[in-house]
This record gives C-alpha cells, structure tokens and sequence, in this order.
C-alpha cells in the first residue's frame, strides 16, 4: 500500500522542471510558448493530484472507517544525531491530499488566465519561471513529512514570492512592497525556526508524525520533559507552538503580523490571486493544521490562535470596509477569512465531534481558494480593461464586462455565505463550531461575516453599478497599473481570460455540496454534520440584510455612504488609515528600535569589530615597512642570507641540538 | 714515501671552497662570480676523491660522483653564460649591482 502513491512525487517535480527549462532558456529560446509550457506542465500535475485524491479519498485511503496517514517516499538526507534528522518525504493524508487539489487547481487557472493576462510582457518567460517555482515550492510544503523540510520549501515559497511581487521591480512602490513582504515574513520565521528546534530538542526527532506520537501521549518522556521545563511561567511545549504558530501567523498574515499583505498587491494580479489569496496565505492555517495533535495538548497556544484569528478577521473586516483600491479590499478581505480559518482550528478539539471546527477550518479553507482566487481573477480582469486600481475609476461596468460581472457576483455571494453558494457551508460549519465552544468568538464570527457581505457587495456594486459607464473611464490615468499600456482594447480580454472565471464559477457554486465531513477531519473518521436551518437563519439573515444596506448605499451614485462615514468620524478615518499599525511599525523601527538598537550595534560593529582588523593591518604595515630592505635585489645579499642561515642551522643542530 | 693524511687535503678542499665563497660575495662581475662557484665545486670533487680512496678503497661510488658533478658543472657553466649574455644585452653590463630591479 506504500508504494502505489509514488507518483504523486511527480505533482512537485514537474513545476520543478519546467521552471529549469523556463528559468535557463525561456527568455532566449522560448519567448513565445513559455505560457504554454508551464501551463501543460501544470496541467498535467493537476490531473495526477485528482487521480491522487481518488485514489486517497474513495479507494484504498480509508482502513476500518478510518483514513490513514501514509508516507509514501523518504529519505534520510542529514543525520545529526540518531532520530534527529533531516528528512525528505511525503506524507499522504486527507490535508495535503486536499491541498494538493487545491493548489494545483487554483494555480492551474492562474497559469491560463496569465497567458492573456500577461501578454506582451517583456519578461513573460521569468514571469512562469518564477509561477512554476512557486507551485513547486508550495507542493513540496504541502507534502513535507519533516517539519525541517516543511520550513526549507516554506523560505522557498516566501523567496518565489518575493520575486513575484517585485515582478515590476522599475515600479519603486513594487520593490518597496516586495522588500516589506520578505522582511515581515523572515521575521516570523525566525520565531519559526525557534519553535522548531524547541520542538526538536525536546522530541528527538524532526519528524511530523513521530513528533505527534510522542507530544500527544501524555505519559511518553519526551511530553513529561516538554511540559515540565518551563520559561518565563510558560512551558516549553506553549512556547514552542506559540513560535510556531508565528511563523505561521506571518505567512497567513495575522495580526499584527499582516501588514505586508495589503502592500504585496503590488504584484501583478493572477500572482496575488494564487499566492496572496488561495494558497501560500493559508499556508499557516495548513502548518497549525499539520500540528493540530499537538497544538491540541497545550490549551494556551490553542487559545493565543483563537484569539489572534478573531481579531484578525474583525480588524480586517473593519478596514477592508473603507478602502478604496479594489485588490486592497481583496487584501484585507482574505486577512479577514484566513482569521477565520484560524480561530476555528483555535476552538477545535482533537478527534470525535468536538473536533468539527478543525473540518469546517479545512472546509473552509478549500472553499475560499476558489472563489477569492475568482474575486482576484475577475478583479485582474477589471483592472487589464480599466487600468486602474481604484474603485472611483470604475462604474457601471456589467455591461461591458457580462461574464466577469457574473463570475463576480457568484463569488461574493460565496463569501458572504448565502446558500448554495460554497462559502455558505463552510461559514456554516464554522460558526456553529463557535457556537458550541465560545460564544464570544460566535459573535465576533456573525458581526464579521456580516461586514463581510457588506464590504465584499460595497466592491461590487461600486465596480459594477454605480454610475454609468463612460469612455472616461477608460482613460489612463496616473494609477494606471501592470503596464498595459502597450494593448489599450477594450472588451473582456480573450477566452484565455474568461475560461479561468467561468470554471472558479462553476467551483464557486459547486463545491460547498461535497461531503467534506466525510472526508477530511482531525482524526480521520467520518462526523456527522449537522447543518440546522434553523440555525442558519441568523447569519444568513445578516448577510442579506448587509447586502441590502450596501445596495442602498452604492447601487448608484448618492450621499448616504459619505453620510455614515462622516458619522463614524475618528473611527471611519482610523480604518481608513488601517488602524495606523504601519505608522506604529514605522514608530518602533525609525524611533526606537533603530536609535536604540541599531545604532549601538552599527557603532560597534564599525569601532570596536572593524577597529580590531585596521589594527591588525597596521601593525601588519608597520612591520613590514621596517623590513622590506632585506628585499633589496642584490643577488649577492641572497647568497649572504642564505649561508648566515646554513651557519646558523649548523651551529644549532651541532652543538646546541645535540 | 709517507702518505699525506686526510686531514691535509681536507684543509685544502676547505680553503678552497672558502675562497671560492669570498670571491662570490666580493666580487662584481658575473664571470668572476661564476669561476668562484667553480672553485666550490671543486672543493667538493677533491673532498669526495679524498673520502673514497680514504675510507672506501674497494668502492668508486666518489669517483663516479666526482664526474657526474664535472659533466653537470659544464652544462651549468653553459646556462650561467647563456644568462649573462642575456643580462648584457638588456642592461649593457655584466655587474650584478646594476641588475637590482627585483626589489621591494
């Protein structure tokens, strides 16, 4: 039964090659079909991961009821001590199977949409080297059996990122964006890394699943040893999942922790579709997921994710309420859903029917891949018709654009979870998993998903309605944005473009109906779910009532919203401005950390660190200076030398060193 | 006839071997420097024919030695002489003092 998923060694690998192909010859050799290369290696990825997920979910996946964890490759590649080793290896579990689907899904319609998309790009080759590095990176996180190898393809992920966002690099504002992006999620990583090498030290080994065999049974030595070593009033099993979850929380973009989403938008848009919003951004929900057993153990880490992720999905509810630049609102809008995800796993209990919040999480997180990456495709195609970012410069646009209109509204009827639509089950799954748990956190989940419904139509009915659609809108402008300039047509962009919409669409609708329950929990078993209407009514009602609230105000043109705005005063302004969490950075870097900590370091390092070596060099320089005449060119002066030396030698070997 | 005792020729080799390093240090000219080497070598043939018929009678193996150093004396008497035409003709002289740009 091990060997038979071999295969899906492939699902990585043929990213992997195809950025080699693309990243040496693509610019030079292959200009024209580099689109088409990544493309159909992708798509043939694609195609294995579902044979991948019938095979696992409906074959031979399941023992006695219950799914099994199966690794299906492993080598040992650095040995640093018996047990403790680096490992590479993929595991096959109803997670990353469901990963795999999703990534290479979401980045297969990428791919497509890219090949209009990206048309007449200078670097249209480096733009899919760099895709197919990405899908590579992210595949091999997903199939990680060490938690080592997990954090190498999760610097990978962050490094291909990086390079996306700086995809325009003669754009200051991308650079800047890029920069911000590394530095926040390096940051993170650092606690990461830590977080790891607590949970190594103490568990012995690196491995995933030997690790949650041995946290998750409360008499093994190595939970004895973990829990009873403390630091700072704290065991060493909180802290080594608090770390780990920062990592974590800096890749999903959690408070406080999110700010370089926002400002990662500056990448070309399908980049932001794919790895902004479907995948590498739940990378962190994936990670909590993977280690769930354990977090499971620890009661305080699990709260300290509950209790980020609820603030984070409010917070950015709140602000993605007041922005203006359309992939700004997406931004702050998948901040707000990953929360989600976050506080669901937070309140989850491990196996058995409490652990519904660890599905509805997972559910979740498979559902909103797929229609926020339709919310960002059909934004990009917005923006390749209207070259702009910002909501003033569009209106009025269901007209023009009929399919990306539909596609759309879809996807945020989706989100704002009005059935069928899939976001409805998820959100349902989710909320009634906070019902039984937390009340608090159920009412900060019901107050989201509201703002939710009202932000995500305030963005519809201001890019689709609105006021009429005029040729002004067309004109370029100084936002103008992704360089289009070179093509100005009009109209939806080729089919390449509108396939990709109407397939996330059909998704969008679709795949709420499958039976996640049955298929990916916290311990494999089958749960039954219990979707009560009348439970439903409630936060349904709410979304429906934002949705109205949100056409009065901008189904066309009218005061009201500036009405209320002015009426929310301070706080309207302080959202608008994002709580000042960047100003609060800037403050702590610039004020504090920089003067206080920098500074002294750079003094030392420029004083004391480099006074060190120049003093080794003087001295070096004053000596030599001193004897550089022996050098002196005469040949006989050699000769001199030379038999001072034998004579020296002699006298020393002969009557000193008898 | 009373035979000379090792000791003498040993004196002699000496002196020629300390003479032959006088004349390398002291003097200027290269042709000059070159026989001083000469003078060495030799001191170091007669040590070695002094050695063999002194202590190995039975053997040739100083003897041998002895040749050998004369035949490589001879093609090293010919490259220092190719070098020196070569130094003359770059610098117009065969005196070492002018030959001292490989310094500091």
């Amino acid at each position: 039964m091990m060997s038979n998923y071999f295969y899906i060694l492939w699902i990585p690998l043929l990213p992997l090659i195809s950025f080699v192909i693309l990243g040496l010859f693509g610019r030079k050799y292959l200009s024209g079909i580099s689109g088409l290369i990544g493309t159909a290696s992708l798509l043939t990825s694609t195609l294995l991961s579902f044979v991948a997920a019938k095979q696992y979910f409906f074959v031979d996946g399941k023992v006695n009821g219950v799914f099994q964890k199966i690794v299906a490759f492993k080598f040992t590649w650095l040995e640093f001590s018996p047990g403790l080793s680096i490992d590479l290896g993929m595991i096959i579990d109803p997670i990353s199977v469901m990963m795999l689907v999703v990534v290479t899904a979401v980045s297969l319609m990428v791919h497509v949409f890219s090949l209009g998309y990206m048309k007449g790009e200078e670097r249209y080759a480096t733009y899919y080297a760099f895709l197919s590095l990405f899908t590579f990176s992210m595949l091999g996180l997903i199939l990680s059996s060490n938690i080592f190898q997990v954090y190498m393809f999760w610097e990978l992920v962050g490094a291909s990122s990086f390079l996306l966002i700086s995809y325009y690099f003669n754009k200051p504002a991308a650079v800047a964006a890029s920069k911000k992006a590394f530095i926040v999620t390096r940051f993170a990583d650092l606690g990461f890394l830590i977080g790891i090498l607590i949970l190594g030290y103490y568990g012995g080994t690196l491995d995933i699943g030997l690790l949650i065999e041995r946290f998750t049974s409360a008499s093994s030595t190595q939970f004895i040893s973990i829990t009873n070593a403390s630091f700072l009033g704290a065991s060493m099993l909180t802290w080594g999942l608090t770390l780990l979850f920062m990592g974590g929380a800096g890749k999903s973009a959690m408070f406080p922790l999110h700010v370089w989403l926002p400002d990662a938008m500056e990448g070309p848009t399908p980049v932001s579709a794919l790895i902004h919003a479907a995948t590498m951004v739940v990378a962190g929900v994936y990670l909590v997921a993977r280690m769930f057993p354990v977090f499971s153990m620890d009661e305080t880490a699990l709260n300290i994710v509950t209790y980020v992720g609820a603030a984070s999905a409010l917070f950015a509810a709140v602000i993605a309420c007041t922005q203006t630049d359309i992939k700004r609102v997406l931004a702050y809008s998948t901040m707000s859903q990953i929360g989600y995800m976050m506080f669901a796993l937070g309140i989850s209990k491990n196996g058995g029917e409490a652990g519904l919040g660890y599905m509805a999480s997972m559910f979740h997180l498979f559902t909103h891949a797929f229609f926020k990456s339709l919310l960002f495709l059909g934004a990009g195609s917005v923006i390749h018709m209207v070259h702009s970012n910002e909501m003033k410069d569009m209106g009025g646009l269901r007209k023009l654009m009929p399919v990306t209109h539909i596609a759309f509204l879809i996807a945020c009827l989706a989100i704002a979870g009005i059935p069928p639509f899939a976001g409805f089950f998820s959100k349902e799954e989710i909320l009634t998993a906070a019902f039984h748990e937390n009340k608090i956190i159920y009412g900060i989940a019901l107050f989201t998903a509201a703002l939710t419904s009202f932000y995500m139509f305030r963005l519809y009915f201001n890019i689709f309605w609105s006021k009429e659609a005029t040729t002004a809108n067309h004109a370029h402008n100084a936002h103008g944005h992704d360089n289009h300039d070179a093509h100005d047509h009009h109209g939806e962009g080729p089919w390449v473009m509108k396939l990709p919409l109407i397939i996330l669409a059909a998704c969008a609708i679709g795949v709420g109906f499958i039976p996640f329950s049955n298929l990916v929990t916290s311990d494999g078993k089958a749960l039954e779910t219990h979707i009560d209407i009348a439970f439903s009514i409630a936060p349904v009602a709410l979304s429906v009532l934002a949705i109205l609230l949100a056409a009065s105000f901008y189904k066309n043109q009218n005061e009201k919203s500036d009405k209320i705005a002015s009426a929310f005063g301070g706080f309207y302004t302080a959202a608008h401005k994002k709580f000042y969490v960047d100003e609060v950075y800037i403050f702590m870097t610039k004020k504090i950390i920089f003067p206080f900590i920098g500074q002294p370091i750079a003094w030392a390092d420029r004083n004391i660190v480099d006074g060190f070596m120049l003093l080794l060099a003087k001295i070096t320089l004053k000596i030599s200076e001193q004897i550089k005449g022996l050098q002196s060119g005469k040949v006989q002066n050699y000769a001199m030398y030379f038999f001072g030396g034998i004579v020296a030698l002699s006298i020393l070997f002969i009557y000193i060193w008898k | 006839m009373q035979e000379i005792p090792l000791t003498q020729i040993l004196f002699v080799s000496t002196a020629l071997f300390f003479i032959g390093m006088y004349g390398l240090f002291t003097r200027r000219n290269l042709i000059t420097m070159l026989m001083s080497i000469e003078l060495m070598l030799n001191s170091v043939n007669i040590n070695f024919v002094a050695f063999n018929k002194y202590l190995f009678p039975n053997n040739l193996d100083g003897l041998f030695f002895t040749l050998f150093i004369i035949t490589i004396a001879a093609a090293e008497a010919a490259v220092a002489i190719a070098i020196i035409i070569n130094l003359y003709r770059s610098h117009n002289s065969i005196d070492v003092d002018d030959a001292t740009e490989m310094k500091y």
